[in-house]
């Protein structure tokens, strides 16, 4: 961009000398993203690699590891040595956890989309000024601590929360139904956590919209219902290809939401591995897990950049 | 301002109602838990009156204090170190020649916002307790502080980034064409144009930072909790509604820091 800039230009010896000290300045202009990069390097990449060398080490018995390789982690995550005749034995416990949190994330981004898509399109929809007011009432949950709004969901479905008082109240039911620490309580958490997730991207894209393609299909006496399938949904593709994704990455490793609603009980991919690390004391596993858990973001992410790439984003 | 009675083109039936249930699920039960904060009772479920006490126990609890001073250590520092960090890196990574590894270096500031959050907190447990193990190296609260800076730079990183493509290039040029030198140029028009970026940025890397919880839970050590760490230590205990309290602060915090970042960039918009 520079250099076109500047050699449209007509180039006086002057103006050459001034573009070579700016192409200078620009070039040293690079060493300014070191520090972000060296902190990002160190103490971002660097600990990713290290679980990688980890997950190929024995586990020391109190923690940590022991500087010895091992295939075991990633043995134990489909088998378990049987302590009498060493023989590998399948269990399935951690592919069944792996395989309930994917149904969870997939549930969760199909149900956020429903009800995502139609919340960012009334959104694009309103004059301006109201649009803002719903930009921020929705970046306001999206920013704000999941903890505490996983708190939120948690004091509602409990035995004694508003829910089952309510119930009890109105004559419907005699004693509370269980909610908390259960598989619904998990996905309600999810779904409530990450809506937000599906609705600004969604909307950024929607709001970029040409409604008078919109008008051009009524004028083609297309229904509403075509308008919404064949010109609407088409079109904001790109942002919904994002939401998903936005929902789906962190709804596959949720941490917090299992934690709380799920009681232990019923484990998500990310309990999982934080037990490993904790009373598990099992850090080799640990990691191996998380990498298993990083290889299916990374092939999500690649479906994500062969949908969008070689595309031209509408508007 | 009569409404006119034609169908509007923009209509889809049905939508309106969806966007107001998605608006009160959002918001029913946060409500709900503030105005339990309130509660005179000890109870977080039966309401009995309005009362202020419960903020008073929060304020005098010797464990809130610490919990608030480490977080505010924690997410002042990397909100600082992560804006300047990103803020040199969105400079040395706009007004700049493209070089080779740009994308790379694009990627690498990005890398924390696509690796789950659990992967992460593993990953920067098992890099400390390396280097622990190794070289006796422990920066106390400091690893917190950098654990927080990585993930703090890419949301500190995306609005000034987006402030110095947005911003008219001839200015610096014309600055540039009146002998500024290029530290000149930067400080008398650069910086100034892009300070909204950059507080933008910093309201985003300190809310992550003071709302973090995962990552925070795995790596610190003893004597380092923090407001969500403190949160989460109430949950297993008996609750009163002192949580409720405590939980309406940091609702606080976010809603007051998001609103202020939303406010600057909607202005740059106009």
């Amino acid at each position: 961009m520079t250099t076109a800039a500047l050699s449209s230009a007509p180039l006086s010896k002057a103006a050459l000398f001034e573009a070579q000290a700016v192409k200078n300045s620009a070039r040293r202009n690079r060493l300014l993203s070191l520090p972000a990069l060296t902190i990002i390097g160190v103490f971002g990449v660097l600990p990713l690699i290290i679980i990688c060398v980890y997950s190929f080490l024995a586990a020391a018995p109190y923690g940590g590891v022991q500087w010895q390789f091992s295939t075991d982690a990633y043995l134990n995550f489909v088998f378990q040595r049987d302590i009498f005749d060493d023989t590998l034995q399948f269990t399935p416990d951690f592919l069944i956890i792996y395989l309930r949190s994917f149904l969870f994330a997939v549930v969760t981004t199909v149900i956020c989309l429903l009800l995502g898509f139609p919340t960012a399109y009334f959104m694009a929809t309103r004059p301006p000024a109201q649009r803002n007011w719903w930009v921020l009432l929705i970046t306001i949950p999206f920013w704000s601590n999941l903890l505490v709004r996983t708190l939120a969901i948690m004091f509602i479905i409990r035995d004694e929360g508003l829910i089952n008082n309510a119930l009890i109240g109105l004559g419907v039911i005699d004693k509370p139904i269980t909610m908390l620490y259960t598989n619904f309580a998990i996905q309600l958490g999810l779904l409530y956590a990450f809506l937000p997730f599906m609705v600004l991207p969604l909307y950024s894209s929607l709001e970029k919209l040409d409604f008078r393609l919109i008008e051009a299909a009524y004028d083609l006496y297309a229904t509403r219902r075509q308008v919404l399938w064949r010109v609407i949904i088409p079109l904001s593709k790109p942002g919904i290809i994002a939401g998903c994704l936005l929902v789906f990455i962190p709804a596959l490793g949720a941490y917090v939401t299992p934690l709380i609603l799920g009681g232990g009980i019923h484990l998500m991919i990310g309990d999982l591995i934080a037990q490993q690390f904790g009373s598990g004391r099992n850090w080799p596993l640990g990691c191996a897990q998380a990498l298993i858990l990083m290889a299916a973001v990374l092939v999500a992410l690649y479906f994500y950049v062969r949908n969008t790439s070689g595309k031209v984003q509408h508007g | 301002m009569a409404e006119p009675r034609v169908m509007d083109i923009k209509d889809q039936p049905g939508f309106r109602t969806i966007a107001i249930i998605c608006l009160l699920v959002l918001y029913v039960p946060v409500l709900i838990l503030m105005i339990f904060s309130f509660n005179s009772g000890s109870l977080v479920t039966h309401w009995e009156g309005v009362t202020l006490n419960w903020y008073g126990t929060a304020f005098g609890n010797e464990e809130f204090h610490a919990a608030a001073r480490n977080t505010l250590i924690i997410s002042v520092t990397a909100t600082i170190v992560s804006t300047i960090c990103a803020t040199l890196a969105a400079i040395g990574m706009t007004r700049v020649k493209p070089w080779r590894g740009l994308a790379a270096a694009f990627m690498v500031i990005n890398l924390p916002l696509m690796v789950p959050e659990i992967i992460t907190a593993v990953a920067t447990l098992s890099f400390f307790a390396l280097i622990a193990g190794a070289f006796g190296l422990n920066f106390g609260i400091g690893n917190l502080i950098l654990a927080h800076t990585v993930f703090c730079i890419p949301f500190a990183y995306m609005p000034i980034r987006a402030r110095l493509e947005d911003m008219d290039l001839t200015l610096e040029y014309a600055a540039a064409d009146l002998y500024a030198t290029p530290w000149n140029a930067f400080r008398r028009i650069t910086l100034p144009l892009l300070v909204p970026g950059i507080m933008s940025g910093a309201a985003l890397a300190f809310i992550v930072s003071f709302d973090d919880f995962t990552i925070t839970q795995l790596v610190a050590g003893p004597g380092q909790t923090t407001l969500p760490l403190y949160i989460w230590n109430q949950i297993r205990r008996p609750m009163t509604p002192e949580i409720n309290a405590i939980s309406t602060i940091l609702l606080m915090v976010s809603i007051l820091f998001v609103s202020v970042s939303f406010l600057i960039a909607r202005r740059r918009a106009k």
